[in-house]
């Protein structure tokens, strides 16, 4: 097996497989077995072992780190039907079968916008939420005009079926890794390249001709439906545990706009945010011992 | 009854001929936790075309995947399989199946010659906005109909606006002056929205079937 270096980078102590719901997900596990666990929640698009070098600075300082590929991510199953609510009911599928103790969950992107929505559906399930970069803000689509709205949607929705009449026999396209590297680097412009082609041995497989992604082919960026992002955000006020968000302050392609006036009001009572100013969406990539240590002291003062 | 098993990514989808014909098909959208009627049914007798029945995923004699993850969208995706099976098509869908019928009418206009909206099982659908949530774990076996379909598809978000977005589609681009036809006695509050829109008609199943059979283009559209 090909495996790049990249500094601080850590293979999971342990990988195991759990079946939640009769589909098989992949569970990677940093630190003592016997530590407190604490959960690590990936966003959309990405997998576990993107936390290869953030999961060991909390696993040195204590804590069994435990994260998961979610479906048709990494190397869980690829299913034929993905969704928000499966994906929130595979999350306690995994969390639930490591503890039934409430522990600190850290959530990136939209891993931290499904954690938002467990909070608030199984509080007793989190002793802290910690957010980075999963915030949800008003959709700027809201402000278009209702002429454009349509045909934004008319077009996202033809693109989305079109694609469906062709997911059954689609494949993810064969590179080398430095081609997928770079692929990678047009969602993820601020991370290194050394970081991008680590992430390729680790999140893609090596097939005869070439290298692909583990992502299941079905899925694709963009879509359409009736939930609207701000919605996700009138969850945050009423949660009751020790809430702790970090909002990067320069936009890229895989982050979400949202300001902090956005979600300042937002905020449950003794709730805090972070904006870090000069960090990108993967702030925990970017700033890894910054962040790494913010969540440790958090952890630390609200315990 | 002729069956086809269509593909939708890793699905098997049943689509039953109910029975042939020349011309344009007919084709029947079941409700929640329904499947296609095994004959067709009376009310199809006057449509000259043939008449099929499709069995939504999780449904009839189509896969029951493992894990859920259904969405109105998913279905509609369904609907849109079926078609590119059939070409253009008028539909029929009962209760959740009228909801997917409404936006497979908007998402392909061209296609679809006219969808009349009746009552049936998972008409409601769920909340039209944030609501709280509650989650529970079906373990597997399943069998048809999917537990986890009746549970995601009898709560899936049906903002009243999100509806009447399909229904404009449908009436700018196909062509019909009334795309879309409201037979269903009860009105949750997205068919009430989209009832209000222009060129949606209100009528019986006879009286909508009837007008499809002889629909004509607008003029002014393609």
């Amino acid at each position: 097996m090909t495996t790049a270096e990249f500094p601080g980078a850590q293979s999971p102590a342990r990988t195991y497989s759990l079946r939640v719901g009769g589909v098989r997900l992949a569970v990677h596990e940093w630190g003592s077995e016997t530590a407190p666990p604490l959960f690590l929640v990936h966003g959309g698009f990405d997998f576990a072992r993107t936390f290869d070098e953030f999961a060991p600075r909390l696993a040195t300082a204590g804590w069994r780190v435990v994260a998961w590929d979610q479906r048709g991510h990494g190397d869980s199953e690829h299913t034929a039907l993905y969704g928000w609510d499966a994906d929130i009911r595979d999350a306690i599928g995994v969390i639930g079968q490591v503890t039934n103790k409430p522990a600190p969950v850290v959530g990136h992107s939209k891993g931290g916008a499904l954690m938002i929505q467990l909070a608030d559906a199984q509080p007793f399930r989190f002793s802290h939420l910690i957010n980075l970069d999963g915030l949800p803000s008003k959709q700027p689509m809201s402000d278009t005009a209702e002429h454009d709205r349509t045909r934004m949607l008319a077009g996202d929705i033809t693109g989305w079926l079109d694609h469906r009449r062709i997911t059954a026999t689609a494949s993810r396209k064969a590179g080398t890794i430095d081609e997928l590297a770079r692929r990678r680097a047009n969602m993820n412009p601020r991370l290194p390249l050394e970081w991008l082609r680590y992430l390729v041995t680790v999140g893609a497989r090596e097939d005869a001709d070439g290298w692909r992604w583990k992502l299941d082919a079905s899925m694709r960026f963009g879509g359409f439906g009736p939930w609207r992002p701000e919605w996700t955000a009138t969850r945050l006020p009423g949660l009751g545990m020790p809430f702790l968000g970090m909002l990067a302050g320069q936009q890229e392609p895989m982050g979400w706009g949202t300001l902090p006036h956005q979600i300042e009001s937002q905020l449950p009572l003794g709730g805090k945010l972070h904006v870090l100013a000069d960090i990108g969406h993967f702030v925990h990539i970017e700033q890894s011992a910054m962040v790494a240590e913010t969540v440790l002291e958090f952890l630390a003062e609200t315990t | 009854m002729n069956t086809d098993l269509l593909t939708h990514n890793k699905v098997r989808l049943a689509l039953h001929q109910l029975r042939p014909g020349t011309g344009r098909a007919l084709l029947l959208l079941h409700g929640l936790g329904e499947a296609s009627p095994n004959e067709p049914p009376p009310w199809t007798k006057r449509w000259v075309g043939p008449v099929y029945g499709l069995d939504f995923t999780g449904h009839g004699m189509s896969t029951v995947p493992l894990g859920g993850g259904y969405s109105a969208e998913t279905l509609l995706a369904d609907a849109d399989i079926a078609l590119a099976h059939l070409g253009e098509a008028t539909l029929v869908g009962r209760g959740l199946g009228a909801y997917v019928a409404l936006m497979i009418t908007g998402a392909r206009p061209r296609l679809v010659r006219g969808a009349v909206l009746c009552d049936g099982p998972g008409l409601w659908g769920g909340a039209t906005g944030p609501a709280s949530s509650s989650f529970v774990n079906i373990e597997p076996p399943y069998s048809a109909p999917d537990p986890n379909a009746l549970v995601e598809l009898s709560r899936d978000l049906r903002p009243p606006d999100y509806a009447q977005l399909f229904a404009r589609l449908a009436v700018e681009h196909s062509g019909l002056v009334e795309p879309i036809a409201v037979a269903a006695v009860v009105r949750p509050p997205w068919l009430a929205a989209v009832t209000d829109e222009v060129g949606v008609v209100c009528c019986s199943l006879d009286d909508a079937l009837a007008g499809f059979a002889t629909a004509v283009s607008r003029p002014d559209v393609g």
